[in-house]
């Protein structure tokens, strides 16, 4: 399956990512975008279909607080639930 | 009418002549069927049925209507995206088993959402499962040999508890009509409803699914991906909708695996865990059973099939080419495989639900729905849902295989019958997305008008998705997030997978102990009596001993004696 494949001495050029100055330019934009978007929450005017909806920016808040605790939760969940790659096959 | 054949029967007969065809014509062969099967379908209207009489029944192996016809479309399309995306397999890959069970596997899935009765209906749901184990036996590896049976065996009994439903209904009701079900407490509705519960992963039925979808193969689990969830989601929106139960059950079908999806490491069973998490809205839309939200349901499987289809083939070219599918062994591949990392991406924005992307268009209507009915202890979960599958299946699929840290893979893109698959998949995600109106909304099954284009639901979405987006990268940085792991997490699986094979031993050892302790003391007592025995007739015993001829005289001569006495 892996005929293609070829290990490099890690081909010479630089890609886009390389460049942690691009990643950076990366994120500042997606900042801005962040800050645009809590902006157009007090300037468009949402319709109100659940209660929740009426604290501002509800949906940044909650799209924020759902990402961080699910991954704080399933990180905590391995030490129960982690095994050896193998854990099935002796069975 | 315009029917000339049964939509189910080109397929198959496409399947039958892969089997003995070879090189370009078998090629031209694959790429024609499903055109041929979609063209036949266009001349078949609603409501065109056939009946036969059999016994005192009525089998109905065709029943067309809006609903039914949705998902024959939906078919058709997904065997032609995957037989083109197959379409290089050669010899040495099992390529006949492969084309073989995939064109005979999307015959079953169209013979079911047309069935009109139930024994039709479970003919076809046991094909579905006898077609597509092939297509992960092709692996032919161990691993994929032993989860391929254990998909089988899995399969098997739902297809036996649902032909026990359907003995039952025919006994009390003399009727095998597939309609309108429920859950009114008969048997037939709880043994339908369970049987169509494990095909459609409810939760603790769910790990056939995570455990075989992985070890198919590259080509082969974007069919398994297209077809064996949807049939289920096709026979509870016919039979169940408006089923409380289901709102709660799909609630938590979407809660519960993006948990494991963070944590997994083998890329396609996180697309196994998502796909779960979007059969729960799915559910959720079903057990409202409002026009508009089984439209939405039925509308979010058809695009799963498309943006799920295309996740899984770009994984399946990441496999393909690389030969590994371990997020702790990809990365940095964006370098070498640029056009398969950007189709990924338009993936990844469709099962997100981006706006002009497909899921935006119809997951929006499952959650218009719970809201409108008044579910409002459910819409939190869904929308917690919702951020979930941007995190695990939007951000986490592409960053771990395309970006992350450079694993040093240098590799190429995949052959261009896969490009092409991908790209047409990646075409229908942002046409669909982009022009609901004009594409999938004309052929939803209800009357329900919805417009998901509002400058509200537009900015409540993207607020959604891009501050999740914004924990992901607050999670990196701060270096909280888990890294990935080569590791296996415990599932419902470990009941059969570990528990039960350990009991099966423990009890058979306890009762092997339990046997030999009985037949000790068995023998112990026997030995004891034929003790006992020797002393009274052992060649020693009292009773065995030789008596002289005189003492019976003697005892003769006292009885006689004592006769005398008492007659006198």
């Amino acid at each position: 399956m892996s005929e293609h494949e070829t290990h490099g001495p890690v081909d010479e050029r630089t890609h886009i990512w390389d460049d942690p100055k691009n990643v950076q330019r990366f994120l500042y934009a997606f900042y801005a975008c962040l800050v645009i978007l809590v902006v157009l929450d007090f300037v468009i005017h949402r319709h109100i279909y659940h209660p929740w909806e009426r604290i501002p920016a509800f949906h940044a808040l909650y799209g924020f607080g759902a990402c961080w605790i699910l991954v704080v939760i399933a990180k905590q969940m391995r030490r129960v639930l982690m095994r050896d790659e193998d854990y099935y096959d002796g069975a | 009418m315009g029917l000339d054949l049964h939509p189910a029967l080109i397929l198959v007969l496409g399947g039958l002549l892969a089997a003995v065809t070879r090189g370009n014509l078998r090629k031209g062969l694959l790429l024609l069927t499903p055109v041929l099967g979609g063209l036949n379908l266009l001349g078949v209207e609603a409501g065109a049925r056939i009946d036969w009489a059999f016994l005192d029944y009525t089998i109905t192996p065709l029943r067309v209507d809006r609903l039914s016809l949705l998902f024959g479309y939906l078919f058709h399309l997904a065997a032609f995206i995957g037989n083109l995306f197959a379409l290089h397999l050669e010899d040495d890959d099992h390529a006949t088993a492969q084309h073989v069970a995939a064109q005979l596997y999307a015959g079953s899935a169209l013979g079911a959402v047309f069935a009109g009765d139930l024994i039709t209906l479970f003919v076809f749901w046991e094909l579905l499962a006898f077609t597509s184990v092939f297509l992960i036996w092709a692996c032919n590896t161990e691993r994929s040999i032993r989860a391929g049976f254990r998909y089988l065996v899995i399969h098997v009994v739902s297809g036996v508890i649902l032909l026990t439903g359907a003995l039952v209904a025919a006994h009390q009701t003399g009727n095998l009509d597939f309609g309108h079900i429920g859950l009114d407490g008969s048997l037939t509705g709880w043994l339908l409803f369970f049987a169509f519960g494990i095909k459609a992963a409810f939760p603790l039925l769910h790990n056939w699914l995570t455990d075989a979808y992985p070890e198919g193969t590259a080509t082969g689990t974007v069919f398994l991906s297209a077809f064996t969830t949807k049939v289920a989601v096709y026979a509870l929106a016919r039979g169940f909708a408006g089923t409380e139960a289901l709102i709660y059950i799909g609630a938590v079908m979407t809660c519960f695996p993006i948990f494991y999806a963070v944590i997994e490491n083998d890329l396609r069973r996180v697309l196994g865990y998502s796909m779960i998490n979007q059969i729960g809205f799915m559910v959720c839309g079903i057990g409202v059973g409002t026009a508009l939200a089984v439209n939405g349901a039925v509308a979010h499987a058809f695009n799963d099939v498309i943006f799920k289809g295309l996740l899984f083939m770009t994984m399946g070219a990441v496999l393909h080419q690389t030969g590994r599918m371990n997020g702790s062994d990809l990365g940095g591949l964006y370098k070498s495989m640029p056009i398969t990392t950007w189709l990924c991406i338009v993936g990844a924005c469709s099962i997100s639900a981006f706006p002009l992307f497909s899921g935006f268009v119809s997951k929006s209507m499952v959650m218009a729905a719970i809201l409108e009915e008044g579910y409002v202890w459910v819409w939190p979960a869904l929308l917690f849902a919702s951020a979930g599958v941007f995190h695990h299946a939007g951000i986490k699929i592409p960053f771990f295989a395309f970006f992350a840290h450079d694993s040093g893979i240098r590799t190429t893109e995949p052959p261009k019958n896969m490009l092409a698959a991908m790209f047409l998949g990646a075409i229908l995600c942002v046409v669909i997305g982009s022009f609901p109106e004009q594409t999938l909304y004309r052929i939803l099954p209800f009357d329900a008008s919805y417009h998901p284009y509002d400058a509200t639901h537009v900015l409540t979405q993207t607020q959604l998705l891009f501050f999740g987006a914004m924990a992901f990268v607050g999670l990196q940085k701060t270096g909280i997030y888990p890294p990935e792991l080569r590791s296996v997490n415990i599932d419902a699986e470990w009941s059969y997978r570990w528990l039960g094979p350990r009991l099966v031993r423990g009890i058979g050892g306890a009762v092997a102990r339990i046997d030999s302790a009985v037949r000790e003391a068995t023998l112990g007592v026997v030995r004891g009596a034929l003790g006992e025995f020797q002393k009274g007739h052992g060649p020693r015993g009292v009773l065995a001993r030789t008596w002289p001829t005189g003492s019976m005289v003697l005892w003769v001569a006292v009885l006689l004696g004592a006769l005398i006495i008492f007659y006198f």
